[in-house]
Parts: structure tokens; C-alpha cells; sequence
């Protein structure tokens, strides 16, 4: 396993890129560290998959380079890299067994056959693939396949990434569930580099330790699951993660408070300089409380949702969510309060730090 | 790094980051550089479509070059491109009546049969695709051993029959003719494209209330058009492209341009410079036919069956 | 797909039904009537029984023309399918090259069968032909109107350049449609050139492979119109395949009888033989 350096990466498909907007990718620059398993997460076309691919060597990036443990291999052929990669659909040799899928990429490299057959052996127990090792890989099932492509990365233990590239898009849901938590449990065994492109939340947040979300072709946050959901970077974290996503509100900001409308808000701390331009206020549904006191709003709607209650509902004139639980009644007239832990301020979309 | 394995008693694997060793660096390095370019395209590959288009091309050349030149220049001094280019042979086609009227009667029931064909295969397919019924199997097979029917076998029969319905040398005998390999070949293609396409959608068309005919012009036609067109262009072909039977079943009124063509062994001895510019004009419509399908040859040449 | 059962379906089989009857059952029922009849003219016809295809059967004419037939369908089968899958393999992906391909590689397949055996028979000609002209030159004896090898040669030649392009469109149309994480993937398990073909192209032609095979077995098992206008069956009888010497008993010798058991004959080992491959091929692609 390696690390990897993405030093100052841009991509364009183009091949006269002008401006920003002709880049798929327009600045990454990170390290997924050795032994880690990190999620891309991002709605289509952000710019995931164009960087998966430029660590696998499938595509060679218009500017910057890459570095596996310190070596740069920008150059390098998919070959050289020795990454694994599994698709998002799977991909197999419909005329091969399992036993020999697993062992192709092993026999491609010239490892004699003994050692082919221990490791193939071991990779078919890691994936619960032992009893259908004689059979054609055609058959099989979609969550079968899969396994199969997986097994392939697996199989070469020097690998130094296994990528992942919405692996479970075609996989039926309870399935999805079951091949996840085989996927983390391999992770803790063996300690591989993982990385996983998704566009689905749950998947990204169950699987990894880090998230990096995407938006626009840029990394704009990656963090822990915690991190993101409490403390989003920029307001399309706090959109896109979440169900619902963070209340987003323009205000205007004079030291601690910060003013919509007619009415004030209490900020735990002065938001420290670089308050130009848009200014909003963002909080999470959990963090807006519905009582008696506070700031006034109508409710349009209440949706039950099982453990808890989201209510829709109109503050100032813009569109407010808070959750509530089961249990709790929802007031006659009813107030919302904003739990300062839970306020984040924003200009021009980026957090700013807020001073105590 | 090199990476040490090392199995246990009780059969897990547990791996271990080790320094890597000179010569475990070494053999990685071999190894790199034999992965290096695996599986990729020669940088020359190019070379292999465009020798195979010169070798399909030369003969066609050769013709045109023919087609451009006099008779004495063609018999006398061998020469790769025309000295004196003359259209003269092209005009004795042109301005001969039995020349271009060959090119019409070959088109009128290259065009008879394709509609014929095609109109009568596609009941035929969606039945095939769709149900199952007493004899499918068989009927399907025996319909595809028509496909297989050499020409010459039923070169005389077909005269005698059609001499028979005093259909001889009119366009619909040829159309008809054709059709013995032509509408398995509609329906065997026009069967593929069909069973592409899921079921679900006739049952939701019937729901909505469709009638039978409805559905099947307003809704399932345009879901097969591309492999109508595909069964088309095949039928166009073979017909446009056989000549044994087109010949035998014509004197004059209908007798296909590929067939007069054979007058040029005329009492002057061969005149080539006329046979190579009728060549050249045979070659024309299917030129013409391809280039307007170009972006479907790839698609329908597999037939729906890929 | 699952199929309902619909004996009603008949009714949409029957135009196709009735056509080809026309068009195949009455003239064969005529071949058949012709094949166990004899005659002395005067349309006076009596029963004959089998004696036709015992005279078939018995003749070393028809056993000749039948072992040239099939070596010719072994040669251009031997030639056509690998350097057709060959050709399909360099072909380009995307680009302006593909259309200038398909469409410069289609042309042959449109052209006429006797203006193909024209363009020829022209073209090997020693004294205006490209071809002839150019060996005789380089200092080949070649001449395909004297010499049974260079004859062989021709039509074989001719064969290739007529159809090879039916099996590169084929083949060239299974390639096309393999989605390209298939080839990333082969990529990264660090396949060669020959593993990638072998394990990942060739299953997906496999189906229009079949259909190659069969197009071109059955289509050079029936061949006519190019060799008689190049040849002319020539010289002696060295290019006669099975349709030719038909015709010439059918037409040159009217030798009607014979000719009829003799066509029955031939569509039966034709259709025996399509079987045949058909079957070994179909298993052969379940097996895998």
C-alpha cells in the first residue's frame, strides 16, 4: 500500500483550455495517506470519477503530477502503477471460472503457479468466493461479479490503492448493505488504500474514515463524517450532506450578531475578517429548536418520517427546515431558536472562523 | 515497498510492511518495465486498415482508369492513368436506350422486392419474437434453409414456373424470385431487432388501449426503425447484387443492367472501355447506398445480435 | 425473452408463408418431379425412380466438382475469418477514419457478381490488366485462362477481396459494442495484447463470428457468377464449382433429370452441413 500525493492536479478533456470552466478538475492538491479509506462523494460530473481515473492512470492529468510513497509516477503507464480498480459495472471474463479470474491478473505478471494458487486461494476465502471457484464466472449473480472484480485487486497484495468506482450502482439494496461492511471489515483486516467514489451520502459516510466532497471539479471539504455534517466548509457540504441539508439564510453580520430581516441573531463568536461579499448563515435542521420562544415562524408543512418530525416551515419569508422528534408537540404559535453550536457563517459560499 | 506474507495457524493472512530489499527492487523495476506498454495498440495499426482499403481499392481503379480511356489506348501502350481521358464511353451508355433503361429495371425490382420483403417479413418477425406457437422452431429453420438455396438449383424451375403465369421478363417476376432469400433474411434480422425490445412495452401500449395496428405503427416501428432500415439495406443488396436468377427470368423488357453489360462481347470483338464504364456505373448505387448509411453499418451489420 | 403461446400468430406468418412457398416450394416440387422422371422429348415424361441419384451419386463429375467446392469453402474460410477478425482488431475506434472505413471496406459487398468477375477478369489480364501486367513483369509465368493453379489463385483472391469486408463489419460490430472499463480493467490486471483478445474480444464476436461462418459457407458453397465470368469453370474443368456444373447440365447439356437429382443433392449437403456448423459452433459457445 502506498500513499498518495495529488500535487497540484488539473484536468481538461478539451485540448485548449481557456478558462476555468473548460477543466473537469480544476485544482486538486491532497494526500490520501497509506492505509486509508477515503470516500469521493459528489453529484455528477463534479469531477470524481476524472480524478479516480488520473490515480489509476487512465487518464493522464493537463497539469500537476502524482506521487505514490514520494514516487512520481505521473508518467506511468495503468500497468507500472499497480493500482486495483473495481468499476461500476462489473466487469469479469465471461468465459473464465472464478478460481481463474482471480488468478488472471497474477498470471499476467509471470508469478509462478504455486503462488498463484495460495493467493488465489486466500482472495476467494476473503470474499466468500471459495465454493463457486470452478464455476463460470458468466452465471453469476451481479453482487457475485463484483466480487469477482474486487477479488481481482485484492489478489495482488502489493497493490498500492484498490479504487473504487460506484461499485455497488448495480448491486440490489440488501446486497448493497452486505458487501459494504465486507468491504470496511477487509479494510480494518489488511489495512489496504481505499478509494471510493459514490454520489450517494449513506455510502460515504458508512465506508470511509475520510470524505473528500466534491463540487464543481474542486475538493471542498474532506473531513471526517462528524466534520461534515457539523462544521461544512462550504455551503454545498451543508446542502448535499443531510437529510434535509443545512437551512442557508443571507444576513448581515455586526460583530457577534447577525441580522435577517427584522430579526437578530446571537452568534457565539465574531466572525473573524473576510466578511466581504455574501454573507449567509448556515444551520443544520437538528440545531434549529421549535418552542415557545424565540423567533416567529408560520408552518407550511410537517412531514413524519419515522424517528423524527422535519417541519417546513417560513421565516422571514424564506424556507426554514428543523427537526423535531416523534414525540414532541408542535406549538400553536410557534417560535425557532438557533443552537449556537450548530451555526456556521459563510462568505461567498466558504466558512469563515469565528472568533470567541 | 515489498510486501511479506505470512500465514498463520489458523489460516489468516497477516501482511507486513517490510523494507524493501535490493533485489526485491530490482524485480519490481523488471517488472515495471515489462507491464510498461502491455495491452496497448501498436502505434502502427493504422497500417493494417489502409493496406486492406489499397488492396479493395486497386481493382476499382483499375476499372475507372479503363472506364477513361479509348479502346486502342486500353489494347496498345500500358499505361497506370489515361493519357487522352475521354467520356466517349460513357455516352454510348447514355445515349443508348438499352443501356439506362438496364439501370431502371434493375432498380425497379431491386425496389419491389426490398418493399415486398420487408412489408411481409415484419408481421412475420413480431410473431416469431413475441409468441410461441404450433411449429414455430420449425418453420423459423425452414425458412432459414431457404437463405441457403443455391440460385443455380432453382434458376430453371423459376423459369418454368413463371412461364407458366406468363410472367416472364417483367419486373415482379425478379422481385418475387428474390424474395426466396430475401424474406428470411428480413425476417431473421427484423427478429433480432424485435426481441430487443422488452416486452413491457406492448403490454403497456395495450393498457393504454392501443389497437394492434396502432400500436405497431405509432409505437413499435419507430423502435425498430434502425433495424428496419438495417433489413432494407440487406434485401437492397443481394438483389441488387444477384444475377443468375434476374438474368434467367428476363429477355429484354426487364433485363437488369449487370446483364446487358454481357453485350459488349458484341461483333467487334470486346469493346472494354464500354464494359469498364458500365462496371463503374454498376458500382455507383451501392456507393451511393452506403454512404447514406455509413453511421448505421457498424450497428446493422450486427444484425440486432450482438 | 418469455413468449406467450398464440396459435394465432399464424395469421401473421402466413404472408410470409404463402410468398415463400411460391417462391420455393412449387419450384422445388418441380425439381423433384423433374428428379425421378425421364424423358425422350416431346414433354412424354415415366417414372425413373432413383435411378438419377444413383447416376449422381456414381458420377466422378459430381464428386470432383464437390471436392473442389468444399476445398474452395475450406481455403477462403481459412483465409476470410482471421484476416477478417484481423482487420476488425486495427480498425479505429472514433474519428473521421471510421466512416472512410466501413464505408471504402463496404463498397465490394455492393457491387454486382458478375461486374465483380468483370473487374476481374480485367484486372488479371497479362496484357491490360493491372495485375497480370505487374507479375508478368516481375517475371511470374501467370496466366489464369491456361494455367488450373493461377486460376485457383484468382478466384481465391477474388473470393477475398469480394467478402473479406462482410466478416471485418461483423466482427468490427461485436468489437464496438464492448463497453471501455472492460479494456481499463484488462488494463489493470496487466493483460497482454493476446490475452486481451483472447479473453475479452473474442467472446463478444463470438455470435457474429457464428454468423460470418455461416454467411460465408453457405454463400461460397453456392458460388457462380464470379468464377463462370472469370473462368468460365477453366481451364478443363479445374474451377467447376457445383452451381456451375448445374447450370452446364441444366442449360448447356439439358440434361434435366440429372441436373434435378442433382440439385436436391446439393441443397441437401448444404443444408447438412450449415447444420453442422451451426451446431458445433452453438455448442462450442455454450461450453465456454
Amino acid at each position: 500500500m502506498a500513499r498518495i500525493d495529488c500535487n497540484h492536479i488539473r484536468h481538461a478533456y478539451g485540448p485548449h483550455p481557456k478558462s476555468d470552466k473548460d477543466y473537469a478538475l480544476k485544482e486538486v492538491h491532497h494526500a490520501f495517506e497509506d492505509g486509508g479509506a477515503y470516500a469521493l462523494l459528489g453529484p455528477s460530473g463534479c469531477g470524481k470519477t476524472t480524478l479516480l481515473n488520473i490515480i489509476s492512470g487512465l487518464l493522464y492529468p493537463s497539469h500537476g503530477e502524482l506521487l505514490f510513497d514520494g514516487k512520481d509516477v505521473t508518467n506511468l503507464s495503468t500497468q507500472e502503477r499497480n493500482i486495483a480498480q473495481v468499476f461500476q459495472f462489473p466487469v469479469i471474463y465471461d468465459t473464465m471460472t472464478v478460481y481463474d479470474n482471480l488468478a488472471f491478473p497474477l498470471r499476467n505478471r509471470g508469478v509462478p503457479e504455486p503462488d498463484v494458487d495460495r493467493k488465489v486461494r486466500e482472495t476467494l476465502e476473503m470474499t466468500g468466493l471459495a465454493d463457486m471457484a470452478r464455476r463460470k464466472a458468466r452465471g453469476l449473480t451481479a453482487d457475485q461479479k463484483q466480487k469477482i472484480s474486487l477479488g481481482r485487486g485484492l489478489v495482488r497484495s502489493d497493490v498500492n490503492a484498490i479504487l473504487f468506482d460506484e461499485p455497488l450502482t448495480v448491486i440490489d439494496p440488501h446486497m448493497k448493505w452486505v458487501l459494504r461492511s465486507q468491504l470496511k471489515q477487509l479494510h480494518r483486516r489488511f489495512g489496504f488504500t481505499m478509494v471510493y467514489v459514490t454520489h450517494d451520502q449513506t455510502e460515504a459516510l458508512t465506508f470511509a474514515e475520510n470524505v473528500v466532497v466534491m463540487y464543481e471539479g474542486e475538493i471542498v471539504q474532506i473531513g471526517s463524517p462528524a466534520e461534515l455534517f457539523e462544521r461544512p466548509k462550504h455551503t454545498f457540504v451543508g446542502y448535499f450532506i443531510g437529510s434535509p441539508g443545512m437551512n442557508v439564510m443571507p444576513v448581515a453580520v455586526e460583530g457577534r450578531s447577525a441580522r435577517l430581516g427584522s430579526q437578530t441573531i446571537e452568534l457565539p463568536g465574531a466572525p473573524k475578517a473576510g466578511t466581504s461579499g455574501v454573507i449567509e448563515l448556515g444551520i443544520r435542521p437538528e440545531y434549529v429548536r421549535l418552542g415557545a420562544t424565540g423567533m416567529p415562524v408560520s408552518i407550511r408543512k410537517v412531514e413524519d418520517i419515522g424517528r423524527h418530525k422535519v417541519v417546513r416551515a417560513s421565516f422571514e419569508g424564506r424556507d426554514i427546515a428543523a427537526i423535531v422528534g416523534e414525540d414532541e408537540d408542535i406549538p400553536a404559535d410557534p417560535k425557532i431558536a438557533f443552537d449556537p453550536d450548530g451555526i456556521n457563517i459563510y462568505a461567498d459560499s466558504w466558512r469563515v472562523e469565528m472568533g470567541g | 515497498m515489498a510486501r511479506l506474507e505470512e500465514s498463520t495457524a489458523d489460516g489468516r493472512t497477516l501482511m507486513r510492511q517490510t523494507p524493501a530489499s535490493a533485489e526485491a527492487q530490482i524485480a519490481n523495476a523488471t517488472l515495471a518495465r515489462k507491464m510498461r506498454r502491455r495491452g496497448e495498440e501498436s502505434r502502427f495499426w493504422w497500417l493494417v486498415p489502409t493496406i486492406y482499403i489499397i488492396f479493395l481499392m486497386l481493382p476499382i481503379y483499375w476499372l475507372v482508369n479503363m472506364s477513361f480511356k479509348t479502346n486502342q489506348e486500353i489494347l496498345g501502350a500500358f499505361s497506370l492513368w489515361p493519357r487522352n481521358p475521354t467520356i466517349a464511353n460513357y455516352m454510348v451508355i447514355f445515349t443508348d436506350p438499352s443501356w439506362y433503361k438496364g439501370y431502371i429495371n434493375s432498380i425497379i425490382y431491386v425496389v419491389m422486392n426490398t418493399v415486398i420483403s420487408v412489408a411481409v417479413a415484419l408481421p412475420a418477425a413480431y410473431a416469431f419474437s413475441r409468441y410461441r406457437f404450433l411449429g414455430d422452431k420449425h418453420l423459423f429453420f425452414w425458412l432459414l434453409t431457404n437463405r441457403m438455396a443455391p440460385p443455380a438449383v432453382f434458376a430453371l424451375p423459376f423459369f418454368q414456373l413463371y412461364s407458366a403465369f406468363g410472367l416472364i421478363d417483367t419486373h415482379i417476376a425478379v422481385a418475387l424470385a428474390h424474395c426466396l432469400f430475401n424474406v428470411p433474411l428480413a425476417v431473421w434480422i427484423l427478429e433480432g431487432f424485435m426481441s430487443g425490445v422488452p416486452k413491457e412495452i406492448d403490454e403497456t401500449a395495450y393498457i393504454d388501449g392501443y389497437s394492434f395496428p396502432r400500436f405497431f405503427l405509432r409505437i413499435f416501428m419507430p423502435l425498430i426503425a434502425s433495424g428496419v432500415g438495417v433489413a432494407c439495406f440487406f434485401c437492397f443488396m443481394f438483389s441488387w447484387v444477384e444475377l443468375l436468377i434476374a438474368r434467367t427470368l428476363t429477355t429484354t423488357a426487364a433485363k437488369p443492367i449487370a446483364a446487358i453489360m454481357t453485350r459488349t462481347v458484341s461483333a467487334s470483338g470486346l469493346d472494354w472501355g464500354v464494359l469498364a464504364a458500365a462496371g463503374v456505373l454498376t458500382i455507383l448505387p451501392g456507393a451511393l447506398v452506403i454512404w447514406f448509411v455509413r453511421n448505421y453499418i457498424a450497428k446493422g451489420f450486427a444484425l440486432g445480435r450482438v | 425473452m418469455e413468449r406467450t403461446w398464440n396459435n394465432k400468430a399464424w395469421f401473421m406468418v402466413l404472408p410470409v408463408l404463402l410468398l415463400v412457398a411460391f417462391s420455393a416450394i412449387i419450384p422445388l416440387m418441380t425439381v423433384v418431379n423433374y428428379s425421378v422422371q425421364d424423358t425422350f422429348g416431346n414433354n412424354v415424361f415415366f417414372w425413373a425412380g432413383s435411378e438419377w441419384f444413383e447416376e449422381i451419386l456414381h458420377s466422378d463429375r459430381f464428386w470432383e466438382a464437390m471436392a473442389r467446392n468444399l476445398a474452395f469453402s475450406a481455403i477462403i474460410l481459412i483465409i476470410e475469418i482471421p484476416l477478417g477478425i484481423f482487420i476488425a482488431l486495427n480498425m479505429p475506434k472514433k474519428g473521421w477514419g471510421v466512416p472512410v472505413c466501413l464505408v471504402l471496406m463496404a463498397l465490394p459487398l455492393l457491387i454486382p457478381w458478375n461486374v465483380v468477375g468483370t473487374i476481374w477478369q480485367v484486372f488479371g489480364r497479362v496484357d491490360i490488366g493491372l495485375l497480370g501486367y505487374t507479375l508478368r513483369a516481375l517475371g511470374f509465368n501467370y496466366n489464369y485462362v491456361n494455367d488450373p493453379f493461377d486460376a485457383w489463385i484468382t478466384v481465391i483472391v477474388m473470393d477475398v477481396w469480394h467478402w473479406t469486408s462482410l466478416v471485418v463489419l461483423l466482427c468490427y460490430a461485436g468489437l464496438v459494442s464492448i463497453p471501455d472499463a472492460y479494456y481499463q480493467a484488462a488494463k489493470i490486471d496487466g493483460a497482454s495484447r493476446w490475452a486481451i483478445f483472447r479473453y475479452i474480444q473474442l467472446p463478444k464476436m463470438n455470435r457474429v463470428l457464428l454468423i460470418a461462418v455461416l454467411l460465408r459457407f453457405m454463400d461460397s458453397f453456392m458460388i457462380y457468377t464470379e468464377p463462370f465470368v472469370v473462368t468460365g469453370g477453366g481451364p478443363g474443368n479445374t474451377t467447376t464449382f457445383l452451381s456451375i456444373d448445374l447450370v452446364k447440365l441444366a442449360i448447356g447439356e439439358f440434361n434435366l433429370g440429372e441436373a434435378a437429382a442433382m440439385s436436391i443433392v446439393y441443397f441437401l449437403i448444404i443444408m447438412l452441413l450449415s447444420w453442422v456448423f451451426y451446431t458445433v459452433m452453438t455448442a462450442y459457445d455454450a461450453e465456454q
